[in-house]
């Protein structure tokens, strides 16, 4: 029988676009010195360490042994968990399972990502089969622009109505000082922006951040000792679908995230997600996702999403705040970003949120997703489960 | 299952990725390059909770996971604690073979430095004392080869 887990601290660097003043074994020194000052620990108080990036980004591909000086984690267990986008959902329910277990007591998930130091597009394409799909199909923008086509011509969304997600995600990140992008945007502005591959222009899609993030887990017993208000973990899905991008029914959603958000919310005894979920932080890299993946989820059904965010239903304030920190396309330090998520959530059970707050949060959704159209999921709450 | 690669030709798809980087050195590595470039100095730090001084410097000590904020000039002569030789040639070697890759205890460091010696290697051994040798103040660039080598006192 698994142990039960919350989290009790987290930390983050301040997000850029690019940190000349510090290596990534540096930037990585800054989120774990901050997640351990959140909830008043010693590096000596951990017990293991998940950590990840992205494959060929940096370069950096033994990243567990290269980040220990960083990472604390010297002569620790320490493990790297690298899963493309969901890295970062990855490494947190990686140390879930680690606590869950009960081999460990206190766990150290850890993202980062210096994505000033290489070239995205001929990293990323490395997630596709090297025969059949890499050639032509890869990368972040195409089967993005794919899906997005898709939605529109079954519900007729429009590009605007995609832009009004940007905007909402980029007004939030004005409350969140670790963001990267800090300027306000209007629909026009997301209108008037260049065309990348139809329907996808630059400010729909997230941008390129150098940063990290931590997120401390620990045991039944240990984490109310440490925190005050822990984020128990509720629920945590894992779902995979790709093998071949041709096999993909984009006219049936994202499959990967109906699964594991059905799963979770199983789990976790969520029966009206809109209802029942007072926050969510989701994986959302571009703005077509805002749209589309909240029906996914069952925030609203098939064809009604454009609507939901034109009522304001995930602004601050809403039926269902979405991206109260401005999500991925205010900050996109990839290995990094999905933990993120779950280190918002967290903050947001635990009360902790300060000028991003969403009053009274006791459930949270973060989502994690990775390119080839896979999907994690891991709900929050203050209850004890 | 049997396949008889005299008669069938297995059919591949050659490949290769070619991602460029560009690493930021950061603060605290910068002081050391630039030090090397412009001074012909070796720097390190030194963490005060466990006395540990290392070369390169760093942002923070990995065991006792504190910043270090001492930096401390080193000598540029120290001893050898480890090499081997290199005899052989492949394209990615700093310099012509022969040479040697040595580990380097700079005076006053508590840990080794990485480099490379390339004369005397008749004479190279363990606990011999070596001297940095910098190359000209108008090829040096910021790199940890501005020290073109050690030479054996």
């Amino acid at each position: 029988m698994a142990r039960r887990v919350a989290i009790v601290g987290t930390g983050q660097t301040d997000h850029r676009s690019h940190r000349p003043d510090v290596n990534g074994r540096e930037m990585i020194y800054e989120a774990v010195k901050r997640a351990l000052d959140d909830c008043e620990l010693s590096i000596h108080d951990i017990d293991a360490v998940v950590i990840g990036n992205m494959d060929h980004f940096e370069s950096i591909n033994y990243v567990d042994t290269w980040s220990v000086e960083g990472s604390g984690a010297v002569m620790k267990p320490i493990m790297k968990v690298t899963t493309g986008g969901t890295t970062g959902t990855s490494v947190a329910i990686a140390a879930y399972y680690h606590v869950a277990s009960g081999l460990f007591d206190r766990v150290l998930a850890i993202g980062w990502e210096k994505n000033s130091e290489s070239d995205t597009t001929a990293a990323i394409i490395t997630c596709s089969d090297p025969i059949w799909d890499r050639f032509s199909y890869s990368g972040a923008i195409p089967s993005l622009a794919t899906e997005a086509s898709a939605y529109m011509k079954q519900y007729g969304a429009t590009q605007e109505d995609a832009a009004r997600v940007a905007v909402r995600d980029r007004t939030h990140a004005l409350n969140n000082p670790h963001a990267h992008l800090r300027r306000p945007i209007t629909v026009e502005d997301v209108m008037a922006s260049p065309m990348l591959a139809y329907p996808i222009k630059l400010l729909d899609v997230c941008p390129r951040t150098d940063g990290a993030a931590a997120v401390v887990f620990a045991a039944d017993g240990v984490a109310q000792k440490i925190a005050p208000k822990p984020a128990w973990i509720r629920a945590c899905a894992v779902r995979h679908t790709y093998t071949w991008f041709g096999d993909v029914d984009y006219n049936a959603g994202l499959v990967s995230l109906q699964g594991a958000s059905r799963e979770a919310y199983q789990q976790a005894g969520i029966r009206n997600p809109a209802e029942d979920i007072d926050v969510a932080e989701l994986y959302l890299p571009y703005s077509y996702a805002g749209l589309k993946w909240i029906e996914e989820l069952g925030f609203c059904g098939p064809g009604e999403g454009p609507g939901f965010i034109q009522d304001g239903h995930t602004d601050m304030g809403g039926k269902i705040p979405v991206n109260p920190s401005g999500g991925v396309i205010s900050t996109n330090c990839i290995g990094a970003t999905a933990l993120l998520r779950v280190a918002e959530a967290a903050g947001q059970v635990m009360g902790k949120a300060s000028q991003r707050q969403v009053p009274d949060v006791e459930v949270a959704l973060a989502t994690g997703f990775g390119g080839c159209f896979w999907s994690d999921m891991v709900i929050l709450g203050t209850v004890r489960p | 299952m049997t396949v008889n690669l005299d008669q069938v030709e297995p059919l591949t798809l050659k490949g290769q990725i070619a991602v460029p980087y560009t690493w930021w050195v950061g603060e605290v590595g910068s002081k050391f390059l630039i030090a090397l470039r412009d001074e012909a100095k070796i720097i390190g730090n030194r963490c005060t909770k466990c006395n540990t001084t290392y070369v390169p410097p760093r942002k923070n000590c990995g065991s006792c996971f504190t910043d270090i904020y001492e930096f401390v000039e080193l000598g540029n002569e120290g001893i050898v604690s480890a090499h081997t030789v290199v005899r052989f040639k492949y394209p990615l070697q700093p310099v012509e073979s022969p040479f040697a890759y040595a580990l380097i205890r700079l005076d006053g460091a508590d840990v080794g430095l990485v480099h490379i010696i390339k004369r005397d290697l008749d004479r190279l051994k363990n606990g011999v004392r070596v001297k940095a040798q910098f190359k000209d103040p108008s090829e040096r660039t910021g790199h940890i080869l501005d020290i073109d080598s050690f030479q054996i006192i």
